[in-house]
């Protein structure tokens, strides 16, 4: 499995909307083919980030209250957060170069 | 210099792959996402032969990749940005590099079309969905329109019966154009409510979906449908935004015109899988492509 860190509803609080540092949160689920294809990038983008943007994966099966404050229905969805607010909102699987562009405007 | 360039690794790509790397070509296949295609958001292929029990398109598509590099072959996480095709020269452009082959593949693929009408864009995201598998979960008990009457639309609706409490399936027509099979299936499902002769007009909703409103074709009557959900499966369009500027033929919806070899109107240019212009687009259909053009592109190879 990946090595992204996985937030739950418990901490979410605590690492996306709290974190000095802008987030990216991958909302995905076992169930879902195409959050397969954008896995592999994310965990990609995890590491070419790493000490700049917080990137973490949210599994919406297991958590329910999250994806519903943010009117999750379509996944993948990826969510970027900055200073605790929503700044940019990714619906379905994007080649890594759409979202770097999104990663640089974080930064 | 590559012998082969394949675009696009779905089932198609990946088969053209697996030949042509057991022709000990030396091929690289690029995919701007990760391995898979459409068939990704399939929740479960029971009509590809081989597998009596069916598997996930998830699956299916792994074990072709697998499969595939088992012989060697190159798969690149690449989104080519350019192509310059000419029966001479074949020029790949990526966003960081040109790359030259003898032959290229075109196994792009095609996406889901949209419906086209007010709403649709604003909510997407938010209720208006293309893949099933994906956001059916989240329909829990809900009500959700389907769009379309095909092999998709019916398979879909009867896989969100699962969720949802109710499942309207909304077809313009008074019968329907999927397989026999799935239409006795669609029939019998009890939480499935058939809307015949309507197309839908507008969706309705802000923050979310709140309703469809539809035509009816024969009477030009306007209802309103309250559904949460509506999924949108109405076929699909070419992933053919490369090859605009190229002197390719394309049948009048914009798909690939080959030959039986699958070779297009440029010599040693390939196409294969859902781009081609074909009467059936089935990964069955997409792999028996991707071998014939593996092996049309050898023999190009070795003419040249």
């Amino acid at each position: 499995m990946s090595d992204v860190l996985q937030v739950t509803d418990a901490d979410f609080e605590q690492e996306v909307i709290k974190s000095e540092m802008p987030v990216m949160v991958d909302f995905w689920a076992e169930w879902c083919g195409p959050c397969k294809v954008v896995g592999p990038t994310v965990e990609e983008l995890a590491k070419e980030y790493e000490g700049k943007v917080k990137i973490a994966k949210m599994d919406v099966d297991s958590n329910r209250e999250i994806p519903t404050r943010f009117g999750i229905r379509n996944i993948p969805t990826l969510i970027l957060f900055k200073n605790g607010e929503v700044s940019q909102t990714i619906v379905g699987a994007h080649p890594k170069s759409h979202l770097e562009e999104e990663l640089k405007k974080l930064l | 210099m590559e012998d082969l360039i394949i675009i696009g690794a779905g089932p198609a790509g990946l088969t053209a792959g697996l030949y042509a790397s057991r022709a000990r070509l030396r091929t690289v296949l690029l995919e701007k996402l990760a391995p898979g295609g459409q068939i990704l958001t399939t929740d479960f292929v029971e009509n590809y032969p081989g597998f009596p029990e069916g598997l996930s398109g998830f699956e299916l598509v792994d074990r072709m990749k697998r499969q595939a590099e088992n012989f060697g072959l190159k798969i690149a996480g690449k989104e080519v940005v350019r192509l310059e095709l000419t029966p001479e020269k074949k020029r790949v452009f990526t966003d960081k590099e040109a790359m030259e082959t003898k032959a290229l593949i075109l196994t792009t693929g095609a996406s889901p079309r949209k419906l086209g009408i007010e709403g649709e864009g604003l909510l997407t995201g938010k209720g208006v969905s293309y893949c099933a598998t994906c956001d059916g979960p989240f329909y829990r008990d809900q009500e959700v329109a389907v769009i379309g009457g095909g092999d998709t639309a019916v398979e879909e609706a009867i896989f969100l019966t699962k969720f949802a409490g109710r499942v309207h399936l909304v077809h313009r027509r008074d019968e329907l154009r999927a397989t026999k099979l799935l239409q006795e299936r669609v029939k019998a499902a009890e939480k499935v409510n058939l809307v015949w002769d309507s197309v839908p007009t507008r969706i309705l909703g802000q923050a979310g979906v709140e309703a469809l409103e539809l035509k009816n074709v024969k009477t030009n009557e306007i209802s309103t449908l309250p559904v949460e959900g509506v999924f949108v499966f109405i076929g699909y369009n070419p992933s053919n935004d490369l090859l605009a500027d190229l002197s390719l033929d394309f049948d009048d919806l914009g798909f690939v015109k080959t030959d039986d070899n699958m070779e297009t109107s440029i010599p040693g240019v390939f196409a294969a899988g859902d781009i081609r212009s074909k009467l059936l687009r089935q990964v069955s259909t997409a792999v028996g492509d991707g071998a014939t053009a593996a092996f049309a592109a050898e023999r190009f190879i070795e003419g040249h």
